[in-house]
Parts: structure tokens; sequence; C-alpha cells
């Protein structure tokens, strides 16, 4: 069976599966009433995209140093960049939104909301990102830097000619996940107030009392997104492969 | 090349397990050894003696504690900038994993000499091509590592070492990883870069190609080398008892 076939019958299976579902609890669907807002679902959308890909450039970023920080055999830099790790992925997102936003944000005089959305975002996705590239660059063995140095490269060269080809072979995966998780924490941005996609299903719901009419184009809205994302990083992965020696 | 070495020390922390406090390892012991003027070196002993560690310092990839080295009269240097000008002037090759997996053969002998040595990438070709021909792996150059024995590995390895015409090259117990039929081909490789007239350190386990490669032998052992002597004599004329029974036990196996 060709591998397409094989999606097309999975996914008619499950819609099918909800429609089933959706048909037993008899329920009213009243899309003319949402379909006036479409406007503001695609504002939403739209903000949500740019969101997206500004924390999505930035986590990378900020992962990178702050792996770097874990691996640098510096007590003070490695410390500061494990207390940031934990803190991040040991408390709530909206936590780390409400008290950024509101105390962190205005006491330094951030006030562009979407621009304090968009760094507490990376922050968060950003101690993420730095523990996968840390367990990338643990995994390259210590004969290939050996093998570096012996050549005589830097130790720039051998980041980028030996180490992070090797690495970011492995992460590769790891990162597609995360990213598509970024995506979707994007989603928690309304709770400061950011218009982006979830906060403009929100308010179209109240204001038409649509529930479901509203949050299934969101979902919809969320898979547009990550599927690219998903395929990418297979398309990628593909492109890095190499058998090991 | 004349090879001088005074009162190397290395100390390695060891790691604190199970409870037990942090310690030191002291893995070369005030070894002391004076060379003639030689082609080869070949380091033998017993395994855990320091022979390595040796090599890694002469290579210039690690620092020792104190302690001298002198290859010629010229003493190494113990700061990184300088020894990595250093490790360009020479060649080192390991037990395994020489090569860059993500590199096929000839990305890993141009990578030295386009990024290290400011060739251009065709005059690098250039420089390969012949040597690639010589060894017979030209047929392998498109290659990745992992599509390569471990034979041939090495020796595109010992040919990324050669090509950037070092001063002398480094073997680290070159064929230990690898199988008897294909530890044949590399001794056999770094005989003929030796009958070329190149300079060379080797830790080899091998007594019989130690023998057949050697100007002269020392002999690693507890950290320190108590007999350097040419190949003849320390095969057939060594009374030193370490010596002697390092022999038998190696030679009956």
């Amino acid at each position: 069976m060709p591998r397409w076939l094989a999606h097309v019958i999975v996914v008619a299976a499950f819609a099918a599966a909800v429609a089933a579902a959706f048909a037993r609890v008899n329920y009213e669907w009243n899309w003319a009433a949402v379909w006036d807002y479409r406007q503001k679902f695609l504002q939403g959308w739209l903000v949500t995209v740019a969101l997206s890909l500004a924390a999505l450039a930035m986590s990378i970023l900020i992962g990178g140093v702050t792996a770097v920080m874990l691996r640098s055999g510096r007590p003070l830099l490695e410390a500061a960049a494990r207390v940031y790790v934990e803190l991040i992925r040991g408390t709530p997102l909206l936590v780390q939104l409400l008290i950024g936003f509101y105390v962190v944000a205005t006491a330094v005089g951030l006030e562009n909301r979407y621009v304090a959305g968009v760094l507490l975002l990376s922050l968060f996705s950003g101690a993420y990102m730095a523990e996968i590239f840390r367990g990338g660059l643990d995994a390259i063995p210590k004969a290939q830097v050996d093998s570096g140095r012996a050549i005589g490269l830097t130790p720039w060269q051998l980041l980028r000619l030996v180490v992070l080809p090797q690495a970011v072979r492995l992460v590769l995966p790891a990162v597609a996940g995360q990213l598509v998780s970024l995506v979707k924490d994007s989603s928690l941005l309304s709770v400061i107030a950011i218009s982006e996609f979830t906060l403009a299903a929100q308010e179209v719901n109240s204001f038409t009392y649509s529930t479901l009419e509203s949050y299934l184009p969101l979902a919809a809205g969320y898979l547009l997104l990550t599927l690219p994302l998903s395929a990418l990083a297979r398309w990628l992965e593909r492109r890095f492969r190499y058998e090991t020696a | 090349m004349n090879l001088v070495v005074e009162d190397l020390v290395q100390r390695f922390p060891v790691p604190a397990r199970g409870g037990r406090a942090a310690g030191v390892a002291t893995v070369l012991d005030r070894l002391s050894l004076t060379t003639g003027e030689i082609g080869t070196l070949v380091l033998v002993g017993p395994s855990g003696g320091g022979k390595s560690t040796l090599l890694r310092i002469l290579a210039g990839l690690d620092v020792p504690t104190s302690g001298r080295v002198a290859f010629d009269g010229q003493p190494l240097p113990s700061d990184e900038e300088s020894l990595r000008r250093y490790r360009r002037t020479v060649g080192t090759v390991f037990q395994a994993y020489n090569l860059f997996p993500h590199l096929t053969a000839m990305q890993n002998l141009l990578l030295p000499l386009v990024h290290v040595h400011g060739l251009s990438e065709a005059a690098a070709r250039e420089r390969v091509r012949e040597p690639l021909e010589r060894f017979r792996l030209a047929e392998h150059a498109h290659k990745r590592p992992a599509e390569l024995s471990g034979g041939q590995k090495q020796r595109i390895a010992i040919l990324r070492a050669l090509v950037v015409q070092p001063r002398r090259l480094f073997f680290d117990e070159p064929t230990s990883a690898l199988d008897p039929e294909m530890r044949a081909e590399v001794l056999e490789m770094i005989a003929e870069v030796r009958a070329a007239g190149a300079q060379f350190v080797l830790v080899t386990h091998e007594m019989a190609f130690a023998r057949r490669v050697a100007d002269e032998i020392a002999f690693v052992a507890d950290g320190q080398v108590p007999v350097v002597a040419p190949a003849a004599e320390f095969f057939d004329r060594q009374h030193d008892p370490r010596v002697r029974s390092f022999l038998q036990l190696t030679l009956a196996t």
C-alpha cells in the first residue's frame, strides 16, 4: 500500500469517528455567526505566525548560548544556566507570562506586550532547547574533538566543522518537537492580552456563543502551522542522514 | 630527530565516586628519556604504564603537569595557542574514530589542507591525488567512513596526517582496534611511510613490527622509561628484568 493512501485511510477513519461522535450529541451547528468573524481569525492567525517565527529564532539562539554555558566548565556560568533551565522547566508558562509581563516587563519599562510576549516565550522554549543542544553536544565522542585538535583546528573551527554538523543531526527530531510545542504554547500569550489566534477564537466564542465553531478553526489553524514544521524537520533529517562510523 | 624528555610528570584528577573523595592519579612520574639522532621511536610497555599519555604530550595534545620535552633542541610550548601551531606541523593518528563520520574520505583529507593550511580546494585535491593512488585508496575516496573497513579507515587517517607534509608523525596504537587481517594492511602502510623517510613516534603492542620499523625502542612502565635502546639490542641483549618479563609475556601470546 502506498504511503499516501495509508495516510488518507487513517485520516478518513478518524474523521468518521469524530463525525459519529458529533452526530450522537446532536450538536446544532451555527457556522454563519462565526463566518462573520473570519477576518478576526485571519488576523489572529497571522499574529500567531509572526510571534511563533520570532520566538522560534530567538529560542534557538538562547538555547545555543545556554547549552554552551552549561558545558563551559566555568562554575558561575554553569550555575547561571542551570538555575535558568530548571526554573523555567519547573514552573508553568502561565505563571512565567503573568509575572514576566505584569511585574518584570513593567518594572524595566518594557511596555510593548508583543515584544515582551516574544521574549518570554523565547526564554521558555530556550530552556528546553538548551537541554536538547547540550545532550547533542555531549553525544559527540571525545575522539572527534581529539582528531580535530590534532589536525590543528581552532576551537571555533572544531565547533563549526566537526561538532555542530554531527550534533545537528542528533538533535533535529527533538528540536522539531520543541518547535511544534512552541507554536502551540504561543496560545497562552492570550493571558497577557496579545491578540493572537487563540484570543481571537475566545472572543468570537463570547460574541457568538458558538463554542465548537470557534475552536475547531483554531485547531485547524495550528495544524496548518505545525504540520509543515514537522515535514520540514523530516526533510532536514533525511538531508543530514549518514551512517555513524 | 632527537628527543629529550626531562622529569616529565602528568597527574590527572580522579573524580569522586561512591562517596569517596576525589584523588589524583600520577600517570607519568618524573619520566626522562634521551634518544640518539633517529628516524623512528617506538614506545612499548605494559598497559596503563603511560605510553599513550606520553605520546599525547609529545603530539602537543596534552600539557604535562611539569617537566620538559624537546625535539631537536626545540622545547614544546605549554600555551594552547603555540601548541596549536605546533600540532599543525605534526600529524597524529589514534587507535580509532580518527575520521569525521559526516564527511567522505576525500572531504576528511581536504579539511586540514583547506581550513588549517590555507590551500584552495583545487590545490588540496591536487595534493591528495597522487598519495591516494599510491596507497590504493582512490576508489574509496567518495565513501563515508561507515562504508569503509577498519583498515581502510586507518589508512585514510594516516593519509590525512601525511598530506599536510608534517615534520613528524605520532601513532597511538593505530592497529589495536583492528581485526588481525586488517592490521597487516595498516602496518604495511606505516612501513612504507617509514621507507619514504618520514619520522615518527609509535605506540604499539606489535612487537615484531616494532622491531621492524624502530630505530630505538623506549620501554614505558609505571610512568617511567627505565630503558631506551636500539631495536636489536632491546630485543636480543636486554638484561633489565622488567623488560625481560614483559617481552616473555608478550612474545608468548
